[in-house]
């Protein structure tokens, strides 16, 4: 099994790179007061259609789908 | 914390996101989903019925199963999951594509590597390693293709407007990573020729990097890109956001940090080190928890807003996959454990398990992610039928449960035939008596794949008619005024 000393050394270094970057997310702040990033992508595009800039290819579609047709 | 990185400078026009490659993707994603399940219904037929194609090499079953596999996974996946990355990292960091240019020529080269498949694969052309067949030539054109997206995504993402980082980002991120990986240790080959090469390791040593690979790319291929879909279209289209944002980014090291090991449960009973298949039987049992996590949290972020199910077809599509994603992931680990797999290994119920998580996770939440962003490419906000996305959820959702039904009971029956032994040791059935005994349930196999396919040809339809009725039309970047 001599392809686990390339196997292994290269799982290794990807997890120590997966540690790196999750610490630089820990201390840059990428997780402090998580909840609010969730709702933070909804009213991205509510933001373009206060500013009137193409509403129309902005707006979120505020009823669902449900009720246009063909 | 929200807030522009730089102060807001006064413009004449407003700048536009990049929606160009995410329009082209998006479009070249359907019509190819379309080729590979045609491909795939071709060779369910050809299992039916042998002699379909009248023995033309470059239609024989050996040469078009690789066709369908990469074109489903490739072309198909590959297109929608450019498309949605393209789309996502653009809007949750309020930024157009870096280096647009760079963007386009990872269009262009992306199709070409999927023309070239269709062209070499019927010739007989391949590597012989499942999922990564092609030759050596396509195989740098997608590893240098491969560099510029992480080049465009990483890009796009240093020059953000919004200090967070999207939890739908790092799923992206991390699965452009990884892909880059597993492709360059896969590949490494020696070219003997032009269109031959190979492998640059030998035997069980092969078989164990392209195992490595095989279920890498089921993880951060098939798994991790497609919950970078989940985590940005759900919350979209059901207006609410993901239950918990928290779970999400837990959701997310944990299943990195774990899926790397989990590939050895493709070789058990073969000449891989016992404790090598263990460890990879291990590992696939530990998947089962942040994948479930995953799974609730998608699916509950409709808690208290479950009537959204009943009206929106899209949503039916979102949340179904998630359910699909979660009896696969559930399925898998199962089938890693070395005794459930003596029984189902080599049989027809991977195909089911592979079904189930091909069909009904990676192409329904992609389908849900196209009715809700093709559209929008065309400056509308609906698709032009819904009644047709509907049409085409029934159909599907019907056709996949025929389909993973059929090969549950055969790969079960195929199993216990195949062990069943004699008093004095001899086996009760022949091999050719089992495949006798499968050919109802490849039929109803091939009547699920026809119903699939067709679903995919309604969506065919309502991707043109809302492209016809639209027109292409930049969208402006929302300057982000609360903090």
């Amino acid at each position: 099994m001599d392809i686990l000393y390339l196997l292994i050394p290269l799982s290794t270094v990807l997890v120590l790179g997966i540690i790196g970057v999750f610490a630089w997310a820990l201390h840059s702040g990428q997780f402090d007061d998580l909840e609010q990033h969730g709702t933070q992508i909804l009213e991205a595009d509510r933001a373009a259609v206060d500013r009137h800039q193409h509403p129309r290819t902005t707006v979120i579609e505020e009823s669902p789908q449900g009720q246009s047709g063909f | 914390m929200v807030a522009n990185a730089q102060p807001a400078a006064p413009i004449t026009q407003p700048i536009t996101y990049t929606d160009e490659t995410v329009r082209g993707f998006a479009l070249a994603a359907v019509l190819w989903g379309v080729v590979g399940m045609l491909v795939g219904v071709v060779i369910a037929a050809q299992l039916a019925f042998p002699d379909l194609t009248y023995g033309i090499p470059w239609l024989s079953y050996g040469r078009l199963r690789p066709l369908h596999t990469n074109a489903v996974i490739f072309a198909f996946g590959g297109c929608a999951l450019f498309a949605t990355s393209y789309h996502v990292v653009q809007r949750t960091c309020q930024v157009p594509l870096f280096l647009p240019w760079l963007a386009k020529f990872t269009f262009v080269g992306w199709n070409l590597v999927i023309v070239l498949a269709a062209i070499t694969l019927p010739l007989g052309i391949t590597q012989g390693k499942e999922y990564a067949e092609l030759e050596w030539p396509i195989d740098l054109l997608i590893a240098v293709v491969w560099v510029a997206y992480a080049i465009v995504f990483f890009g796009t993402i240093g020059t953000r407007k919004v200090r967070h980082i999207y939890v739908a980002n790092w799923f992206f991120g991390a699965f452009i990573i990884a892909v880059a990986l597993l492709h360059i240790v896969n590949s490494a080959a020696m070219p003997v020729s032009l269109w031959k090469s190979y492998s640059a390791y030998a035997g069980v040593q092969d078989a164990m990097v392209q195992w490595w690979y095989g279920h890498n790319a089921v993880g951060f291929f098939l798994t991790a890109g497609f919950l970078g879909m989940m985590y940005y279209y759900i919350p979209k289209q059901a207006e609410r956001p993901v239950y918990s944002y928290r779970l999400s980014i837990v959701h997310f090291w944990a299943l990195i940090f774990t899926y790397m090991w989990a590939g050895p449960h493709h070789l058990h009973y073969t000449a891989l080190p016992d404790w090598a298949q263990s460890i990879g039987m291990l590992f696939s049992l530990v998947l089962l928890a942040p994948s479930w996590g995953g799974m609730i949290n998608g699916v509950m972020t409709l808690s208290g807003a479950w009537h959204k199910l009943r009206d929106d077809p899209i949503l039916k599509f979102l949340i179904v996959a998630l359910s699909f994603y979660g009896m696969s992931t559930f399925e898998g680990p199962m089938m890693s454990i070395k005794t459930v797999n003596a029984l189902s290994h080599y049989t027809d119920w991977t195909i089911g398990h592979v079904h189930s998580g091909a069909l009904g996770w990676v192409g329904f939440i992609s389908m849900g992610s196209l009715y809700y962003l093709i559209p929008r490419m065309f400056g509308q906000t609906r698709m032009f039928s819904t009644k047709a996305i509907e049409l085409h959820f029934w159909i599907a959702t019907l056709g996949i449960v025929l389909y993973i039904a059929a090969m549950w009971i055969a790969g079960v029956m195929q199993g216990l035939m195949w062990r069943a032994l004699n008093a004095d040791g001899t086996l009760v059935y022949t091999f050719v008596e089992s495949v006798k005994a499968t050919w109802p349930f490849y039929m109803i196999r091939l009547i699920g794949g026809l119903l699939y396919l067709s679903g995919m040809l309604v969506m065919a339809w309502n991707v043109v008619m809302t492209a016809r009725s639209g027109r292409p039309q930049a969208s402006a970047i929302p300057r982000l005024v609360h903090a």
